[in-house]
């Protein structure tokens, strides 16, 4: 089975896979950052609303404070004082005076008896002698005892407004009267004014200005505030301007409702912590995509770079597997006809040595070939001999390749396969040149896979040094070690492929030439042996191949 | 006259055997069974038995060689073997068996190997009489 397929698989499935994640990471967070906005923006809208709401109703309440401290002021002048002693000119001015040092807010005060006429009067104006029969506040005034105007013009075409207190003295009905400064009443009201944008004023039921606005509009000037809207006590309507923008206003009926206070807020103006709540939000959402999408990318790119990399080492290693069950199969194969020619093998050499025993009987040599039937026998001999060697070296190589431990010398498994790779190096002129230690202990070692270990680093020093070279094979006891030493004057091998040489499917040979497993396989084994495989080189000086192999004795059979 | 008994399967190169043993004097007999060879041993006496270890159908080497242990114990067994059956040849040894000789034979390795069978059982008969 064959894992890896092809580079642009891997870009197919890592784009989906990142744009799944992307798509249920960021929807999600667009979708809460949302959410949480238009909470948060109608919770914000609804304490607008009850601030401004609160804010009319605590203005109302000071004004109606105003005006009826002032009423009471003149009830209580009403009360204590008889018409007589007020219509004196000189009372009126002295009590005038005593009012305008204790409190503020009155600009005058006058007496007027039941016909209307102006007795009396302390003030700015000159208003005595005058006659309010016909003015509409009179008769209010004379039916209900008190009573608040709204704003008008009158006598000093300037507009104001006053509260008039009856009196009852001696049978008849008379009149204390005072008029409201507008200034200090309008900047009453307009405390209530905040922001750039916000505004307070006073209507009356008839929409007229009782205080200037702020913006459009003048004091007596008509309203266009839709009064149907405000019912009892304090109600908050939204208004669209012309401009398209949307405001706040609160209205509360004051003055047994025939005054509106009303209280208007710009929304925009209002809602500007709200706006930069928004963008915030937004940049922290945008930033949180950002770097989910930088994240998701990276560690995709990372995963599926390991997944491709894991992907190849699974088919290498399948390939390699098939690789080896072929040689496993060649092995056998290689079994059984080492098997088969070894039998036909062993009845030929007999046969040839029977007839060289028959040779030696006194009749053949006196024949006339005599000599060359000696040949003859002595050649077939060789050729078993060699054949027998074949045999036996291939039986030797196809033995499992499991760890198993043989008495093992070490001598001898280097002749062997020094052996097997005779004529190799006889047809290409190469000198093997042996420098063994005599007596070298016998170890529990695995001989097959020694075998194959040797024949590789053998094989890979007669593949360096080509024709005419030399490979000096040595071996030693040192200390606690036996060390094999295979040297070639080959070429040697470069710096920077010396730390490679053992890592699977290295390779510096011409394609076709070896896979690159030789000598990483023969390092595992050495390793399992629990022995060391070395390599020095310098570019031009050949290499030393070392193995050092720990020198266990054999447990006895 | 110390007799040697050869049994191998391969007529050819058990008569072959045969004749280059006697040609050098020694008294040598073939037998192409293991089965053959247990019936011999129970009527004659051998000293040195040449056994080979692979024998396709009927008793096999090891078979044999434990029966010859029981009729003729101190009779010499040397194994012939391809290489392959080595550890067999090696358990054979554990079982009793004098040595081994790899097939195709070095003729002259096996005439030492018979020699010094012969010693072992010379030796082993003076302790004996």
């Amino acid at each position: 089975m064959v894992f890896y397929k092809s580079k642009s698989i891997y870009i197919n499935l890592q784009r989906k896979i990142m744009l799944i994640i992307l798509c249920v990471s960021i929807i999600p967070l667009v979708f809460l950052g949302e959410t949480i906005y238009y909470q948060f923006a109608r919770t914000y809208g609804e304490k607008i609303e009850d601030q401004i709401k609160y804010r009319a109703r605590s203005q109302s309440d000071a004004v109606e404070v105003f005006l009826r401290e002032r009423t009471a002021i003149l009830a209580t002048i009403v009360d204590t004082h008889s018409f007589d002693d007020l219509k004196q000119q000189e009372n009126l001015n002295r009590i005038f005076k005593v009012i305008s040092r204790r409190t503020d807010g009155l600009i005058d005060l006058g007496v007027i008896d039941s016909a209307g006429q102006h007795l009396a009067y302390a003030g700015p104006y000159n208003l005595k002698g005058l006659n309010y029969f016909q003015q509409a506040w009179f008769s209010e005034v004379m039916s209900k005892g008190k009573y608040i105007s709204d704003v008008y013009m009158g006598y000093r075409q300037w507009p104001h407004f006053v509260i008039a207190v009856r009196g009852y003295s001696n049978g008849r009905s008379w009149i204390l009267r005072a008029t409201v400064d507008s200034d200090i009443f309008n900047k009453l009201v307009r405390t209530a004014q905040t922001g750039k944008s916000g505004d307070a004023y006073l209507i009356n039921k008839t929409g007229m200005y009782q205080t200037a606005p702020r913006f459009s509009g003048k004091i007596l000037g008509k309203s266009n505030l839709d009064l149907t809207l405000f019912g009892q006590g304090t109600t908050v309507a939204e208004k669209i301007k012309a401009d398209g923008k949307t405001k706040h206003v609160a209205g509360t009926w004051l003055k047994n409702n025939e005054w509106l206070l009303v209280i208007t807020q710009d929304v925009g103006d209002e809602k500007g912590g709200l706006l930069t709540t928004r963008n915030t939000e937004i940049i922290i959402i945008v930033f949180g995509c950002l770097v989910m999408i930088m994240t998701t990318f990276f560690t995709m790119r990372i995963i599926f770079r390991h997944l491709e990399e894991a992907d190849k080492g699974i088919s290498e290693l399948n390939e390699q597997l098939i690789q080896s069950d072929k040689i496993a199969a060649l092995g056998k194969m290689a079994t059984g006809i080492a098997h088969e020619i070894n039998n036909p093998l062993a009845i030929i050499g007999e046969k040839a040595g029977w007839m060289r025993d028959l040779l030696d009987e006194e009749e053949f040599q006196e024949s006339e070939n005599f000599k060359e039937y000696e040949q003859s026998v002595n050649k077939i001999e060789e050729y078993v001999e060699r054949a027998r060697k074949i045999t036996h070296n291939m039986l030797g190589f196809a033995r499992r390749m499991e760890h198993r431990l043989d008495d093992v010398d070490i001598n001898h498994v280097l002749n062997q396969t020094l052996e097997l790779l005779q004529s190799h190096t006889q047809t290409n002129n190469i000198e093997i040149s042996k420098d063994f230690q005599s007596e070298l202990p016998i170890i529990a070692s695995d001989q097959s896979q020694l075998q194959q270990v040797f024949l590789n680093l053998i094989n890979n020093a007669i593949d360096a040094v080509e024709k005419d070279g030399l490979i000096e094979v040595k071996t030693r006891k040192k200390d606690s070690q036996i060390v094999v030493a295979i040297k070639d004057n080959g070429p040697g091998i470069a710096k920077e492929h010396l730390k490679k040489v053992f890592d699977p499917f290295f390779t510096t040979k011409e394609t076709g030439k070896g896979i690159g497993l030789g000598l990483s396989v023969s390092y595992n084994i050495i390793k399992k042996l629990g022995g060391t495989l070395k390599v020095e080189s310098k570019i031009s000086e050949g290499a030393v191949f070392s193995v050092k192999l720990p020198i266990k004795i054999p447990g006895k059979k | 006259m110390f007799r040697i008994l050869v049994v191998d399967d391969e007529v050819d190169f058990l008569e072959t055997i045969i004749n280059r043993l006697k040609k050098r004097k020694l008294d040598a007999t073939g037998v192409t069974s293991g089965e053959e060879a247990v019936a011999l041993l129970k009527e004659q006496l051998f000293d040195v038995i040449i056994l080979d270890i692979k024998m396709p159908g009927g008793m096999d080497g090891i078979e044999t060689l434990l029966e010859i242990k029981k009729i003729q114990p101190l009779a010499e067994v040397l194994l012939l073997t391809g290489h392959a059956s080595m550890e067999t040849s090696i358990e054979g040894i554990k079982l009793g068996a004098f040595d081994y000789c790899l097939k195709p034979l070095k003729f002259e390795e096996l005439l030492q190997k018979i020699g010094a069978a012969f010693e072992k059982k010379s030796a082993h008969d003076k302790k004996i009489t």
